[in-house]
């Protein structure tokens, strides 16, 4: 019987992940948080008041939620792509849909197409209701290639 | 725009205050350099707390996406001729290539149409010339009344 090492196991996967996050000043400069059950992954931005754009009406940068965003479209894709290196970002967009306020933020993203060179990956973040979005993302990654 | 209005004028006075009160800019150390007309400048410095890639230590995305996103709405505000508040409704960012380590990034935005109800966007981030870009972006605004108008309603707008 012979052990299959080109595909890594879901345990190696979040490892990977999650020591790269734990190395990657940024993600420790927002203090992201990842929830992993097997292929699904829940991101947390907890409150800070760094995060703050707007103080009188106590609003989320629209540049912290852009980057917590982008951060968990790379980390979903991370994970499921079984690559070494983590997917650079080639472009995002991100709509703003909601005042994101001063508290946890929490998103969730899918990806759509994984191809050999290039993924296209959406993600929503939102606060009290997962049916009421803060913003959307959808972006394309470049992939390393490394494997694939 | 040649002529400038009273209202960028005084805008002008205060420009240090605009970065300043956004604790988010402060916190990735955000310096408005330059207000023209319709138009805005500031630069993020290279702080080893805002790495992307811990190997090779490019600055991450994120903070890009932050310069972009707050100079578009300083650009945005810098247009109008009385205040009125704004709010992103879209931000695109295209990155063209890594910024280098240990540089500061220059961000700069313009905002080249505006509607009653709309205001559009782009903006450049770069370490020396737009010849050389990190990233361009382009973003929508909505404009929304301030709270406290009420002589400067433009006919058929609804506050």
């Amino acid at each position: 019987m012979s052990v299959n090492t080109s595909a890594p196991t879901a345990e190696a996967r979040r490892e990977a992940l999650e020591t790269y996050l734990s190395r990657t000043p940024f993600a420790n400069f927002l203090d992201l948080r990842c929830e992993i059950r097997g292929d699904e992954m829940t991101a947390i931005l907890p409150f800070q008041e760094k995060l703050i754009g707007n103080g009188a009406i106590r609003a989320l940068h629209g540049g912290s939620i852009g980057a917590f965003l982008e951060l968990t479209a790379m980390a979903q894709l991370f994970l499921l792509s079984g690559q070494s290196a983590p997917p650079k970002p080639i472009n995002l967009t991100v709509e703003y849909l909601r005042q994101g306020r001063a508290q946890d933020l929490y998103a969730r993203a899918f990806v759509t197409k994984q191809g050999r060179r290039i993924a296209n990956v959406r993600a929503e973040a939102w606060q009290d209701e997962r049916a009421r979005p803060v913003a959307a993302l959808h972006a394309h990654f470049l992939l390393d290639g490394d494997e694939a | 725009m040649s002529d400038q209005p009273e209202f960028f004028e005084l805008m002008k006075q205060y420009a240090p205050n605009i970065i300043n009160s956004v604790p988010y800019a402060q916190a990735l150390g955000f310096k408005l350099t330059g207000l023209e007309p319709g138009r805005a400048f500031a630069t993020a410095p290279y702080m080893k707390e805002t790495v992307g890639d811990p190997d090779s230590g490019v600055i991450h995305g994120g903070v890009i996406t932050a310069l972009l996103d707050n100079i578009c709405g300083v650009a945005v505000v810098a247009a109008m001729r009385e205040f009125k508040s704004t709010a992103t409704l879209d931000l695109r960012i295209d990155y063209m290539r890594p910024a280098e380590p240990g540089r500061d990034i220059i961000g700069e935005a313009e905002c080249y149409h505006m509607t009653r109800t709309v205001a559009f966007t782009r903006a450049w981030a770069y370490h020396e010339s737009r010849d050389r870009v990190i990233a361009t972006a382009s973003g929508s605004f909505a404009i929304t009344a301030a709270r406290n108008f009420s002589k400067h309603v433009p006919e058929g707008v609804n506050p």
